[in-house]
């Protein structure tokens, strides 16, 4: 059987970063990146520029058009823009920022052990206190609501209504969260080496379970039809249409004997990024389980940060251990 | 792969003086940058950036194991100071006077993510000289820490009398003889006894010989925790004794607090070693006996109402 196709690295420019590489972004067609050191690094090789953004390290990040939002275990929130100006969006003293999440109109939610914070973007503060600490924050897609995973589950909260949230019940510890683009779905990882999801509004349980290790990354696909998972020695990607994955086999793609650390799904096509523990990155398209290339095995450590541009014309990388990348596809989208 | 950051846990009853090694260990100049995970802040009196403070979230582990607990704070806080590596060589956890080690240990144990990147070194319990035997009548967890720890410093022994001093020890020895106790004043112990000691690296584990066998000894009953251990002049055969100490830790577990154990398989040239906390096992191949050593089978229990007599009995069955 022939092996990945090998076309596309040398498509990819590589630079050094320093420092574990917690979360990336797109300012445009330039990459920019969120390190262990508190730094963004907006662009990659020649003519990057390094902002210090924390007195501390990056714990979590999350990009959007024109700025990249992370949190430090100085406790600060900061938002970074293409310019590299930063402004302060919250401050939680002594704490770490546990969780980041970015919602519709600016807004910007994050957890620090129990208390979780959402700000809308006129600077409106709202705090929940979950009840457990919250490592998993994600905006409903439409309206100002947010899912917050904790011990024994989920609550659904609008910021701007008074009264309890919505609990999402399941025992077992909770670790990140998604919601599908239509709204209908929430799942989250477990400590406990699955996924448990809910079918809203009538919260029937979902389990997906079989994960040697725990999940801590997923992604939907652009159409929002697949939701792909790491943890395994394989990308795990759950087929989302019609009931959700209820009696359905996952896909298993890019099966290698390594497990996989990140996943990222083309916002446009239905090929698939995956990153691995020992740095290596294929593409495989869903349609046809073709594979290539992106990233060679190296040293490094595992791929930590994985995402997409925009228009799904470039794809920004990085690892463990501080090295990063970005690939421009030849000739358009994938 | 970067190698394992070792880290100690601080465990003691309150006031025992846990806090004051705390900052002796955090402003002496001995060349080791350590990220300390404090219980509560204000007491470290230091601004390091590197301190952090815990939430004592202890998790039940959804997978069928009932005192399978880990410290869901310790998980979130590793996986963070991870994204830091290089800033620090080692990492201490400070645990509140009331905290139950077993958590922590286990957090070590179960967490994947927390086994591959950093090493349980060894759980350090400060206790008081004058007020232990007080702390052992009417605070159970006082009772858990000595059980558990690698290290025991006997602190303020300027306080207590040396008649009774020997009495304190003698209680330490009956609950557990295999930890190493330091005697001192207002902890001023060498740090190289308490950190970087690898009581948990399976091929030092077994420092078997405990310390009660030193003349003077005389034993004390009456704490419900107690160690025992059987050996065996010989081999034991695998295929009896792994059922055997599996049944053993799944039913009696939660009363054994910590066990471990140095086993010769017949035609294995290699020593198996295991140890565990609770219900959880670890156990490897590791290295060879060497030419001069008895290949002698030695197990170890400390625990709470141990069933002695059993144990022993179904050990000795385990006979190769």
């Amino acid at each position: 059987m022939a092996g990945p196709n090998d076309t596309l690295t040398r498509h990819v420019e590589s630079a050094e970063l320093g420092s574990h590489v917690t979360g990336l972004g797109f300012f445009g067609t330039e990459p920019v990146f969120a390190t262990g050191d508190g730094e963004v690094i907006i662009g990659i090789g020649a003519g990057s520029r390094r902002v210090a953004v924390h007195t501390g390290g990056i714990l979590v990040a999350a990009a959007e058009k024109g700025r990249i939002v992370t949190g430090g275990d100085d406790g600060r929130i900061v938002a970074t823009a293409s310019d590299g100006t930063t402004t302060e969006l919250g401050h939680e003293k002594g704490r770490w920022i546990d969780a980041l999440a970015l919602g519709p109109s600016g807004a910007v939610a994050w957890s620090a052990g129990k208390t979780v914070t959402a700000r809308d973007g006129k600077g409106g503060i709202k705090t929940f206190a979950a009840p457990s600490s919250s490592r998993g924050l994600a905006f409903a897609p439409k309206g100002y609501r947010l899912a917050i995973s904790h011990v024994d589950g989920a609550s659904l909260w609008f910021p701007n209504v008074a009264g309890a949230p919505e609990r999402l019940e399941w025992k077992g510890v909770h670790l990140d969260v998604v919601w599908s683009a239509d709204g209908r779905f929430v799942v989250s990882s477990m400590q406990e080496n699955q996924l448990h999801g809910w079918k809203l509004p009538e919260k029937a349980h979902m389990r997906m379970s079989g994960y040697p290790g725990k999940t801590r990354s997923l992604s939907w696909s652009g159409d929002g039809t697949w939701l792909a998972t790491s943890g395994a020695e394989a990308a795990i990607v759950w087929p989302f249409s019609g009931n959700g994955p209820m009696g359905k086999a996952p896909r298993e793609c890019g099966v290698r004997p390594r497990r996989v650390t990140t996943v990222a799904f083309h916002p446009k096509s239905l090929v698939l990024a995956i990153g691995y523990d020992d740095g290596m990155i294929l593409l495989v398209r869903l349609t046809d389980a073709s594979e290539l290339v992106v990233r060679h095995i190296a040293p490094g450590g595992a791929v930590t940060a994985l995402g997409w541009d925009e228009h799904g014309d470039r794809l920004a990388f990085g690892t463990d251990e501080g090295q990063a990348g970005c690939l421009t596809l030849p000739g358009g989208p994938a | 792969m970067s190698e394992k950051i070792p880290v100690t846990v601080l465990t003691g009853y309150l006031g025992a003086g846990k806090t004051t090694l705390l900052n002796r260990i955090l402003t002496e100049n001995h060349g080791k940058r350590y990220a300390v995970i404090v219980n509560e802040f204000g007491e470290v009196g230091i601004d390091n950036e590197l301190v952090v403070g815990a939430d004592e979230e202890v998790f039940e582990m959804n997978n069928g194991c009932i005192c399978c607990t880990v410290r869901g704070d310790l998980i979130r806080i590793i996986e963070g100071l991870m994204k830091r590596r290089g800033k620090f060589d080692a990492i201490i956890i400070e645990t509140t006077g009331l905290a139950d080690p077993a958590p922590v240990a286990q957090t070590f144990f179960v967490d994947e993510d927390v086994q591959s990147r950093a090493r349980l070194d060894a759980i350090v319990t400060v206790v008081d000289a004058k007020w232990l035997a007080a702390r052992l009548r009417d605070a159970p967890e006082a009772k858990n820490q000595i059980a558990f720890a690698d290290v025991i410093l006997v602190n303020k022994t300027d306080l207590v009398a040396p008649a009774d001093l020997a009495e304190v020890e003698a209680r330490i020895r009956g609950i557990n003889p295999y930890a190493r106790i330091i005697r001192t004043e207002r902890c001023t112990v060498p740090l190289a006894d308490v950190l970087d000691r690898g009581a948990f690296d399976l091929d030092r584990v077994l420092d078997l010989e405990p310390a009660f066998l030193e003349a003077g000894h005389h034993h004390h009953h009456d704490d419900d925790v107690q160690s025992m251990s059987v050996e065996i002049a010989g081999e034991v055969d695998p295929d009896r004794f792994m059922p055997w100490i599996n049944d053993i830790i799944q039913r009696d577990g939660p009363d054994i607090l910590r066990s471990k154990g140095i086993l010769a398989f017949p035609g294995e040239p290699r020593r198996f070693v295991y140890q565990g906390v609770h219900m959880i096992l670890d156990g490897d191949l590791q290295r060879e006996w060497k030419p001069d050593e008895p290949r002698h089978s030695k197990i170890v229990f400390i625990g709470r109402n141990l069933k002695t007599d059993e144990i022993r009995k179904g050990f000795l069955a385990c006979k190769a």
